[in-house]
């Protein structure tokens, strides 16, 4: 028995969609400079930044747990990372890659396991993580940036594939593995069993401990990612570069339908949040709006969006 | 002496354009004991949900002592002296028995705006002994036993001077020495001229204690008449629409090699020394009362919990059982007492609740799952099991209590198990559903598997058993084979006397 919906049902379960698309709408209108290739590039390339963190975000809230450690991640993996592939060190970009990836993943896994084996609450333990590792970052070099880095590791950053910045690609290909994972793959069934209902999860035989020590590594190895990307794409690895990035990506998951208390959420919804967060930023930009307004029309805009998905989904009664 | 204290006239309730309630009458005289009665979705708690406000009705007329009322919302329905005791208590277990009782309506003191806690246990005990219950004003709700903390409920509502109290289900999570307690409370209020509209699927229960029954089903008004006049097969015959000669589907089957062996199995401080096996084609019952260690037994067999002692053998293998997904492979299932804490994801699809335990099966190189083979199989189940729903994709919290135990069931019955444990398979699910259940686990068995249910309800462990084991003080106090087995050995057993 298939139903058949009306506009008016579509219209309700994409509204996120919908708030995207006005404020698309609303910037086409206004900036002649908005619809053109340069800007365009311009903006997917910086949300790429946030898009990253937002895909292991993801994971971890439909865990029902939150990662609030990924920004100082981001930081200080690159960091160390960079200070392999200064001008004059003699390692290859590789190790540079290899050493901010095991850096993002070994954080993200001790994360996993004092919150799954040691039961401390993932808010106190990644607040605990940011902090050494923001700490972390600015001790690594006395609190100064890292510049200078190797010509092949910023083209990582600053180069493109057939005209498309390869920042966007990396982003592209990270989100699509996402979505295979979270969709296709029994991990990824087991991430919102694990939401849904830690209890009747394990009852079923599933690890939950486990999977939920694996969120945390994909939300780690997320952030050494874009940690990469940025760091090549300002040619320097910077001590405070990450710094409050993790709210952004929450707020981003968030918009996109996945309930902060685990078990609901789809990759596709956090595209749509990460979409719109770079798109007011972007058209504020453009509009000249000055940049503590822009904090605070972007705050005003997410509890809005938030406060429109939660109450038309309420049942009626 | 017998006035009508409340009436209700021609009750419509849609949901998006489905009437859930047709012209439902519902009539209550004070002094009575009046048992609503009907299968789930039978439109007995949403026409509940109406009197007491949290639902608006869509047409009708209440009336309450002749005149007609508005109820808006739940504070006006307290207005008019109607409470409600919830079938699952939603208490502030942190909060003293005393600050629950007066919840919302604390005594100040003079002029400030400081609670006055000696006035609230004062007048709490004068409450209790109003009621002749014994609990102390000063106790941590958490402290207190479930029927212990209806008690309370109820007394709350008493001392609202509530004339009209509605019971949902109230004797689903207490034992049968509290059940007397309550019936005595029940009593003393009818004896008020208080008016008690009594919501319960046990039978025995509604011949205990009410006066007057009415009957719903599939959102309208059967028939209404006092307990005295109807019989238990007319009663049913009421609410199914139709007659169930036999409500247990059980058949014979010879019973073959040993599936399950137990041996002095044993957790400490929970139970000691149990031993028991069961054959093929055959369901062991495991009958006591509440608390006596039946689910910490069963528990532990499925690997929820560890054992101290003993030995579990699985078709004349002794095993190691750890996790659940040991017993898992080993073929074992178990569907929990608790469906909604430890059976289902009430957030995730059908579908994803009844792959969720053997979803290895569905995946190539163990990761990638095959969307349509999942699909596919779960239709068959949601087919064979006869699951209400119009997809596979309907969220589970979405379904009624029989259709959910169903999907639990199938979840388990496609893990292709030995052994299937069901612990309450039937609680708080209607007369149909139960009926359908019963059916399945016959079936399972027949197919040369076995089944150990626990359970307390008696017609169920009389009527589904093939052997049945009594459990008291966590110890084996007795075993019947079902010709042997009667409702008395079953009780003398289950007390340990």
């Amino acid at each position: 028995m298939k139903r058949k919906h009306n506009i008016g049902y579509y219209l309700i379960k994409y509204k996120v969609f919908l708030i995207f698309a006005v404020l698309f709408i609303v910037m086409a209108v206004t900036s002649d400079f908005f619809l053109t290739k340069a800007n365009l590039f311009n903006m997917l390339r910086q949300l790429s930044i946030n898009g990253l963190l937002a895909v292991g975000m993801t994971f971890v809230l439909i865990t029902g747990g939150i990662d609030l450690s990924i920004g100082a991640v981001l930081t200080f993996s690159a960091m160390v990372g960079c200070s392999f592939i200064r001008n004059d060190s003699p390692y290859p970009v590789i190790v540079c890659i290899l050493v901010t990836i095991a850096i993002g993943i070994t954080i993200g896994f001790i994360n996993g396991v004092v919150i799954a084996k040691g039961n401390v609450p993932a808010f106190i333990v990644t607040l605990g993580t940011q902090l050494m590792a923001s700490g972390g970052a600015l001790l690594f070099n006395n609190g100064s940036p890292i510049p200078g880095l190797k010509d092949s590791y910023n083209t990582i950053g600053a180069g493109n594939i057939l005209g498309i910045p390869l920042p966007i690609i990396i982003f592209l290909v990270v989100l699509l593995v996402g979505v295979l994972i979270l969709k296709r793959t029994r991990f990824g069934r087991y991430t919102y069993a694990v939401g849904g209902n830690n209890l009747a999860a394990e009852a079923c035989g599933i690890n939950a401990a486990v999977v939920k020590i694996k969120v945390y590594v994909i939300a780690g190895l997320c952030a050494a990612i874009a940690g990469i990307v940025l760091s090549s794409r300002v040619k320097t690895a910077t001590p405070l570069a990450g710094d409050g990035y993790e709210l952004d990506a929450i707020a981003a998951v968030v918009l996109g339908g996945t309930s902060l208390s685990g078990g609901v959420g789809s990759m596709w919804g956090t595209v749509v949040g990460v979409l719109i967060i770079g798109l007011l930023n972007n058209g504020m930009d453009l509009l000249n709006v000055q940049s503590y307004f822009q904090d605070i029309i972007q705050g005003l805009i997410i509890v809005l969006a938030v406060f429109i998905d939660v109450n038309t989904n309420k049942k009626q009664r | 002496m017998s006035e009508i204290l409340l009436e209700m006239k021609g009750i419509v309730k849609e949901f998006s354009g489905i009437r859930v309630l047709k012209e439902v009458p519902f009539t209550l005289k004070n002094g009575t004991v009046h048992a609503l009665m009907g299968e789930n979705g039978a439109g007995k708690s949403t026409l509940m949900k109406i009197l007491n406000g949290t639902y608006l009705k869509d047409q009708g007329e209440i009336y309450i002592k002749g005149e007609s009322v508005d109820i808006k919302n739940t504070s006006a329905a307290k207005k008019y002296g109607i409470a409600m005791i919830h079938q699952e208590l939603s208490p502030f277990l942190d909060l003293s028995v005393a600050s629950n009782m007066f919840m919302g309506r604390e005594f100040l003191k003079n002029g400030t705006n400081l609670i006055d806690e000696n006035k609230m246990n004062s007048e709490c005990i004068k409450i209790f002994e109003g009621m002749k219950i014994e609990i102390p004003p000063k106790a941590i709700m958490r402290d207190l036993s479930v029927a212990q903390m209806q008690l309370v409920e109820i007394a709350k509502a008493v001392s609202t001077d509530a004339e009209i109290i509605i019971m949902d289900e109230p004797t689903s999570a207490i034992t049968e020495e509290e059940v007397g307690k309550l019936f005595k409370v029940i009593d003393d209020l009818r004896n008020e001229g208080k008016g008690i509209i009594y919501i319960s699927h046990k039978m025995d229960e509604i011949y205990q204690i009410a006066d007057e029954i009415t009957v719903m089903r599939d959102g309208t008004y059967v028939g209404c008449d006092s307990t005295k006049n109807l019989t238990y097969d007319q009663l049913i015959s009421m609410m199914v629409g139709r007659s169930l000669d036999q409500q247990f589907h059980k058949t014979f089957h010879k019973p073959g090699e040993v599936l399950i062996e137990v041996k002095n199995l044993t957790r400490k401080e929970e139970f000691r020394n149990i031993s028991f096996e069961v054959r093929s084609g055959e369901i062991l019952g495991i009958a006591g009362l509440m608390g006596a260690g039946r689910t910490e037994i069963v528990e532990t067999i499925f690997g929820l919990r560890k054992k101290d002692e003993g030995e579990i053998l699985i078709e004349g293998k002794a095993v190691t059982i750890n996790c659940p997904k040991d017993a898992i492979e080993k073929g074992v299932a178990f569907v929990s007492e608790d469906r909604k804490s430890i059976g289902l994801n009430l957030i995730g699809s059908i579908k994803e609740n009844i792959t969720l335990a053997n979803l290895r099966k569905y995946c190539s190189l163990g990761t990638f799952i095959h969307m349509k083979e999942e699909r596919e199989t779960s239709d068959e189940y949601i087919k064979k099991l006869a699951i209400k729903t119009e997809s596979r994709n309907k969220l589970t919290g979405e379904l009624s209590g029989g259709n959910q135990q169903k999907v639990v069931i199938a979840r388990w019955l496609s893990t292709n198990p030995k052994v299937m444990i069901l612990d309450e398979p039937t609680r708080g699910i209607d007369v149909g559903a139960k009926a359908e259940i019963y059916k399945l686990m016959d079936d399972f068995a027949a197919q040369g598997n076995c089944v150990i249910m626990v359970s307390s309800e008696m017609p169920e462990i009389l009527g589904m058993s093939d052997r049945v084991i009594v459990i008291h003080d966590g110890k084996i106090t007795g075993s019947f084979y079902a010709k042997e087995a009667t409702q008395e050995k079953i009780l003398t057993a289950a007390s340990g006397i």
